[in-house]
This record gives structure tokens, sequence and C-alpha cells, in this order.
């Protein structure tokens, strides 16, 4: 890694090892929320939660644009994608099932000897 | 494992999983058949599913929510297009507001679920067809969704070493 790599790297755990900006992120990844409708969702103050936006256009995790006086924020799924593959984190849901299902043959068969 | 085979086709838009099971056709058909173990398998752990509706008979609806750590409802809905008891059935996917009425703003993927009997048990083939690029792309977004959380609970461990 270079240190760029690593500086961004830093940028992003940073920006994920809070709570509040996880669940920012979950919502910005399904679709474009203004900042004003993120911020009423949470017991902080405005100010707050345009920090943690802030955190979080800064790792590169969303950006923002300006819509007349508000402000939308959409989740960067190209960035998220560098923390992990995302078709590698949809095949896992699916291997999840299937693990699952495995797991409830599993219990029959248990039952039955 | 399992799975013994992953595809993804970007130009006829479709997901294919493959599977091998320790146990007859039936028995992954009743996995299906059975809303309560249908719900034990359908949502990852940290987002369990519930089933309301299932009606799994062609033109039946089968409705059900997934419950995130927060508490937070992600609703989705199948249509049901066409069933052989016990070796698969085809329907609609597609996303739901809270009271299960379809969000025509989310994609609707074709499925086919086929289950077939080999020498140790069963071989299940998953497909999902998108109409449409932008449809498999918004979907893959929203998988994130879902799998963003488990590799965050990731990020979670390693910095509580």
């Amino acid at each position: 890694m270079t240190e760029d790599d690593e500086d961004r790297a830093d940028a992003l755990f940073h920006a994920l090892a809070d709570r509040t900006r996880r669940d920012i992120m979950r919502r910005v990844l399904a679709g474009e929320h203004s900042v004003s409708a993120l911020a009423a969702r949470y017991d902080m103050s405005f100010a707050a939660v345009q920090k943690h936006v802030a955190v979080l256009e800064k790792a590169g995790l969303l950006t923002k644009r300006r819509n007349g006086r508000e402000q939308l924020a959409s989740g960067d799924v190209a960035a998220v994608r560098s923390v992990g593959s995302m078709l590698t984190e949809l095949e896992q849901v699916w291997r999840g099932r299937i693990a699952r299902i495995d797991e409830l043959i599993a219990t029959d068969n248990a039952l039955e000897s | 494992m399992p799975v013994t085979d992953v595809s993804h086709d970007m130009d006829t838009l479709t997901l294919t999983i493959v599977a091998e099971f320790a146990a007859p056709v039936d028995r992954v058909w009743q996995v299906y058949a059975d809303p309560r173990q249908l719900e034990r398998v359908w949502g990852p752990p940290t987002y369990p599913a519930t089933f309301v509706d299932h009606d799994l008979s062609p033109g039946g609806r089968v409705t059900y929510f997934m419950t995130s750590p927060e508490g937070e409802k992600f609703a989705g809905y199948w249509n049901i297009v066409s069933v052989d008891e016990p070796t698969g059935f085809t329907f609609e996917d597609g996303f739901a507001h809270e009271d299960f009425s379809p969000n025509p703003a989310m994609p609707v993927s074709r499925n086919e679920y086929r289950f077939a009997p080999t020498d140790g048990g069963t071989r299940a083939t998953y497909t999902a067809t998108y109409a449409s690029a932008e449809g498999l792309q918004q979907v893959l977004d929203m998988g994130v969704v879902e799998g963003s959380s488990s590799a965050i609970n990731q990020i979670d461990e390693l910095l509580a070493r």
C-alpha cells in the first residue's frame, strides 16, 4: 500500500466506525436523501448530522449536490465497492441463504438419528 | 460447500447460483412451501425475514419484510407465475412499501428456482433475471445495504481488537 492508500483506508475506517454514519450510509445507498430529511431521523442537532455527512463525504463514501436550498446526499457505490467487492457481497447473501437451508436440513437429520 | 457454481451474465442480465443439498427434492421444496422454514433462510441473521402472506400457487402472492438491526422494515413481494411441485417454481420478486403495495420505483426480477434429484440429494438452480442493466445495478446496490452491514461489522471487529 502507498501512503495515499493508507490515508484513504484510515478515512474509510474512521468514517464507518460510527453507528450514525453507518446508518446514514445504509440510507443514502438505497437512494438520494436531503440532509434535512436525514437529520430528522436522529436525536441530534442538524449541525451534528451535517458534520457526520461531511466526514462521509471526505472519505468519498457519499456525494452531495445542491438543489435549491436543499443539500442532497447519495451513497457512492463505487467507493463502497472499494471496501469490498459489491458483487461478492450480493453473492454472500445467496450463500448465506443456502448455508441456512443446509443447517435446516441438518437439523432434520439430527432429529431422525 | 453447498454452492457449486455462481455466474453473472451482464448480457442477459441474469444471476445464476447452483447449490447441492444433502436432502431429497421434497425436503428442499418444503423449505419454500412452509413460510416458517422460509423465514429462517431468507433474511440474513442480522435482517431476519417475516412472511405475512404465503400462497405458493400460480397467480398467488407472497409478502414479507426484513427487519434491520435498528428495527427498520424492508418489505418485498413475490407474484407466483408457475409452480411444478416439488421440482420448482417461477415468480416475480419486487420491493414493496410498508403496506406491501409494490414500489414501482424499484426493479422487479423474474426468478426461476429449480430442484433436481442427484445421487446424494438435490441440485438447486436459482436464476434471477432483470429487465434492464439499471435495474440489476439498482438491486446490486440494494445488496450492499444487506451486504455492507456484514462488511461493516467486520470493520467493527477489527477496530475492537
